[in-house]
């Protein structure tokens, strides 16, 4: 059970991400993209009346079903993980976070910034409320996200996704070197 | 039965996500600050993969499971694109959570994740409401 024990290198995680393409499509022949159940969500649970939310959300509800089973993939790993601790992070990156405040270095999320008690605290609720808020705002807006437009969208060499995965990142190194020293210092 | 098949791919991507550190918030702030090849040798890997098997199936004519023609669909290049993917980046770093790491963070038992996923879904919300107003 070593497996299932310990954190995977690069080149067991990325290859397996990969084959979801083929598989997805194979299975279901349909473009597969995580952020779309944000969407889905609204739509079912909610029933706005905007029209972009009036759509068959049930043609697609194997993507919900996709999701539920990352929670439970989420779970088992916890399990077989035990409590992981933060794995090979480079000295560099956690003694700029140190400097710039971050305490908790034991697991994979820093428990000082995000916990539920620190939802209350302007800093747990800038980056938890208005971070998950920006990550479903934007990937709606951009129509796609990490799997839908960088993995799935490259792969099959659509130019939207070429941009957006750019943009992705320029959104990312502001927050890390503009937005993050700020905030962590509230 | 194709249900069951979903539901246990996604519980393998679940356990993928976390196995493989993708969760991590650390490993995306290592990322954005070019520290470490991990990341880039996940995301780079996936698409090698992801786009050979495109090629090859296009290549056998490959037909999905019901046996019609493997169809992609194409996405629209728009200023959409450029502002929404800004702003997903942003709270990408932010959160240290992509839309798939979300789930699976709540999974892992990270209750302040449920709330973050509480609030992309109110992010989802707000930009089928405003849509109209936003340049696309």
């Amino acid at each position: 059970m070593d497996l299932f024990s310990s954190f995977w290198p690069w080149y067991v995680t990325g290859p397996l991400i990969g084959l979801f393409v083929p598989v997805i499509y194979l299975l279901l022949n349909k473009h597969f993209g995580i952020s779309s159940t944000f969407r889905d969500i609204c739509a079912a649970a909610l029933r706005p009346s905007a029209p972009y939310f009036k759509y068959n959300w049930k043609a697609n509800s194997w993507r919900l079903v996709f999701v539920a089973g990352i929670v439970i993939g989420g779970f088992l790993s916890r399990a077989t993980l035990g409590t992981p601790a933060t794995g090979q992070i480079s000295e560099h990156t956690l003694s700029v976070l140190s400097s710039q405040g971050v305490r908790d270095f034991t697991r994979l999320i820093p428990g000082d910034l995000f916990s539920l008690g620190s939802v209350l605290t302007l800093r747990g609720f800038v980056l938890i409320v208005v971070g998950g808020f920006l990550v479903g705002f934007g990937t709606r807006y951009a129509d796609g996200c990490t799997s839908g437009h960088t993995i799935h969208g490259i792969s099959n060499f659509q130019r939207a996704s070429i941009v957006a995965t750019v943009c992705f990142f320029l959104g990312g190194l502001l927050s890390t070197y503009v937005l993050l020293p700020l905030i962590l210092s509230l | 039965m194709i249900y069951v098949i979903v539901l246990l791919l996604g519980t393998c991507f679940g356990i993928i996500l976390t196995n493989g550190e993708v969760i991590s918030w650390f490993r995306i702030q290592e990322m954005f600050h070019f520290d470490s090849f991990h990341m880039y040798g996940v995301i780079g890997s996936a698409i090698a993969v992801g786009a050979l098997s495109m090629l090859i199936l296009r290549k056998l004519h490959a037909r999905s499971l019901k046996g019609d023609p493997i169809v992609v669909e194409s996405k629209q290049l728009g200023k959409g694109t450029v502002f929404g993917g800004v702003l997903f980046g942003v709270g990408w770093a932010l959160t240290g959570a992509c839309p798939g790491p979300l789930y699976a963070l709540v999974g892992n038992g990270y209750g302040a994740f449920l709330l973050a996923l509480l609030s992309a879904i109110g992010g989802a919300l707000v930009y089928g409401l405003v849509r109209d107003k936003l340049p696309h």
